[in-house]
């Protein structure tokens, strides 16, 4: 399947649900992730840093001057009003470039930390931010293994700010814009699945162009965003030791505790208040008689 | 008993409200002079804090996105008030006698605590105007630890003002109301003894997600566990040191007979705390070699580990067991402050110190910071002080001749 007959195939899927909303409510659970998605082919990217421009346009962000701002030059981070990043790293097969957002976690620490959900993996694949609900504690950016939550501490108003793959665009039936700009088809759209398979047979035809890493494919549980590389990923700046377990795994067994320490809890104080017996001092009573 | 009805019966609520508001006692005190320039300094930064935003007095990051409002205040001041559930615990449910007189001091220091300390939070949110979008239902986070916490906050304050609630009955000269909150007691303690152990913990869960961030001698998946236990012996060297200051300060508020069972008190308290330490220090030993954390000793993370758990827990413990066996007050009372530091050092190396110890960036908190925490402090302090000084809760009910 080549690219453009994929995109067709993608957009395609991307309006089913919206049509028919029964076939998504089937279709789409948390045991069947069959969100969207992006594959960074870095192999491919050749650093020209249109997404980036494509990003700030897209979401009214400054758009930076990549003429002349010679940003490569060191690595950076996402930031406020800088959703997406392209950095330059020097690997053992050279210079690679690698663009950086929110990885779109299938079970996202942000989502599981949020007290009042306004941080929420939608249906169709973008973890958004409500303003509306957030309350601004960052225990989000705590959470967030990729650090990706930006928070504005000079604002009165303060936003959490992150890369949201476009949800808008999404929801109309379109792609992310930085996928939408990618002159070297670094970046491909489209459900998560179907871009795993399309992962896998580039590695397999190619074996000596990649490592056999998908790296998003079990991180955290697995992301929507998903890279292919020619080097160990350590290399690209990507953190390799996070672990394949999903968040809301590190507080299961903790949440499920409570409930029952609230059911049990008091029955046995109750028991131990009379287990004591009353041979003490009479004033220890509280309200029992 | 001299409350408000019998000297003045028809003296109104309000008026006698008005006329316990006027200081009494002196006005020049070392702490006064100490505490109100800080008090009226912090506020101005708070003001400035709403009106310019948190990057206008913090140190705060994008990577260290809590600090030590939420290290210290929070984390540090919520152990240190786990003493009221303790004590509450031990009095009402093991009924235990003898540390009576320690409730109601503990149970208001509790509260304040959970008061100041807990809404503290408030000046740490960007969005505080949607503190109340996890309280009214129309977006609950049930999944969320943090959910977890803060409504055990509130609870859990509601449920120390109604513990400490016949006492303010008493002072305004409310003897029905107080017969009715004193029929509450065992059922508040209950719910306030089952929610302090879980949102203790729940502090330390909250921790659960930092994996990759935290040095890996503090970060296990016992932190739930940790956090609780250390909340016990927190709770009670605070008890130990707030009542050992509290003897000297409010001298005249006390039964000069108290003095001398105190010293008991605290010796029984002594021997709580160590037997929780020793518990505490038996975990962090099962946790320290099943993690194999050998290689990280010798690195300068491991001297602070060492300080923390063998300075600042084992040594302290030893104070404490020795203390108490040979009767030995000055060495229970150093043992108490010496836990009481361990539990700060231990709270803040989690939350800001062995916190993102693979980055190069470090944070220090903010002369603004610091000293919003000092006015959440004395303002804490003088409260206690005020309150105190007007109802009874050091003390004896039959005799509380107010002056």
């Amino acid at each position: 399947m080549d690219r453009r007959k994929f995109l067709a195939l993608a957009g395609a899927a991307t309006a089913a649900p919206l049509v028919s909303k029964t076939a998504q409510a089937t279709e789409i659970t948390e045991d069947n992730p069959e969100f969207f998605g992006v594959l960074v082919d870095t192999t491919r990217c050749i650093g020209c840093r249109q997404c980036e421009v494509a990003c700030a346009e897209a979401n009214d962000l400054p758009v930076p001057d990549i003429k002349n701002d010679n940003a490569l030059d060191a690595e950076r981070t996402t930031a406020t009003d800088q959703w997406t990043v392209v950095n330059r790293y020097e690997t053992d097969e050279g210079e690679i470039f690698a663009k950086k957002q929110c990885m779109h976690c299938g079970q996202p620490a942000c989502a599981a930390a949020c007290l009042t959900n306004a941080m929420e993996k939608t249906e169709t694949g973008p973890v958004t931010w409500d303003g509306g609900k957030c309350m601004g504690c960052r225990y989000c950016m705590l959470s967030c293994p990729f650090n990706i939550p930006k928070f504005e501490y000079e604002s009165i108003n303060p936003k959490i700010q992150k890369c949201i793959m476009c949800s808008e665009r999404l929801e109309e039936g379109g792609m992310p814009a930085c996928v939408e700009a990618c002159p070297a088809d670094a970046l491909m759209f489209g459900k998560k699945q179907e871009l795993m398979q399309i992962a896998r047979v580039r590695i397999y035809s190619h074996p000596d162009t990649y490592v056999r890493h998908i790296y998003g494919e079990h991180e955290v549980g697995g992301t929507s965003w998903l890279y292919l590389s020619s080097v160990p990923f350590e290399q690209l700046g990507f953190r390799t030791d996070l672990g394949t377990l999903t968040y809301p795994d590190y507080t299961r067994e903790f949440l499920y505790a409570v409930p029952l320490v609230f059911l049990l809890g008091p029955p046995l104080l109750y028991g131990l208040h009379h287990l004591a017996g009353r041979d003490g001092d009479e004033n220890t009573e509280g309200g029992h008689s | 008993m001299s409350t408000a009805n019998s000297v003045a019966p028809r003296q109104s609520v309000w008026q006698f409200i008005l006329s316990e508001l006027k200081p009494k006692g002196p006005i020049f005190t070392p702490f006064n002079i100490i505490s109100v320039p800080t008090i009226l300094a912090g506020l101005v930064i708070v003001v400035w804090r709403f009106a310019f935003g948190l990057g206008s007095v913090t140190n705060l990051t994008q990577d260290y996105p809590w600090g030590i409002w939420i290290g210290f205040d929070v984390m540090t001041g919520v152990a240190f008030a786990g003493g009221a559930y303790i004590i509450t615990f031990t009095v009402y449910i093991m009924r235990a006698g003898k540390y009576k007189s320690l409730v109601r001091a503990t149970v208001l220091n509790g509260f304040l605590s959970y008061l100041f300390y807990a809404g503290a939070l408030f000046l740490d949110l960007g969005r505080p105007w949607h503190i109340i979008n996890p309280i009214i239902g129309n977006s609950f986070g049930y999944n969320s630890i943090l959910f977890l916490v803060s409504w055990h906050f509130m609870l859990y304050m509601m449920a120390e003002a109604l513990e400490f609630s016949p006492v303010v009955a008493e002072w305004l000269g409310l003897e029905r109301a107080k017969k009715i909150l004193h029929k509450l007691t065992l059922g508040t303690v209950i719910f306030g003894v089952v929610l302090s152990t879980l949102h203790q913990s729940g502090l330390g869960a909250l921790y659960l997600f930092c994996k990759p961030k935290l040095h890996p001698l503090w970060y296990t998946e016992f932190l739930p566990v940790l956090f609780l236990v250390s909340s016990v012996f927190a709770g009670l060297s605070m008890i130990i040191f707030e009542g050992t200051l509290s003897h000297r300060v409010f001298k005249t508020q006390i039964d000069p007979k108290k003095h001398h069972t105190f010293d008991d008190i605290v010796f029984g308290l002594s021997k709580g705390a160590a037997v929780a330490m020793y518990v505490y220090l038996f975990v962090k030993f099962v946790i320290f070699i099943h993690g194999q954390h050998w290689h990280f000793i010798t690195t300068g993370w491991g001297w602070l580990y060492i300080l923390e758990v063998g300075g600042l827990v084992l040594l302290p413990c030893a104070l404490y067991t020795h203390g108490y066996r040979q009767r030995r007050i000055g060495m229970v009372r150093l043992a108490a402050i010496l836990t009481l530091l361990g539990i700060m050092f231990n709270r803040l190396n989690i939350s800001v110190i062995a916190f993102n110890w693979q980055l190069p960036t470090r944070y220090y908190p903010s002369i603004g910071e610091i000293v919003v925490t000092l006015m959440v402090i004395f303002t804490e302090i003088w409260v206690f002080r005020w309150v105190v000084y007007r109802m009874p809760v050091l003390r004896e009910t039959t005799e509380g001749n107010r002056k």
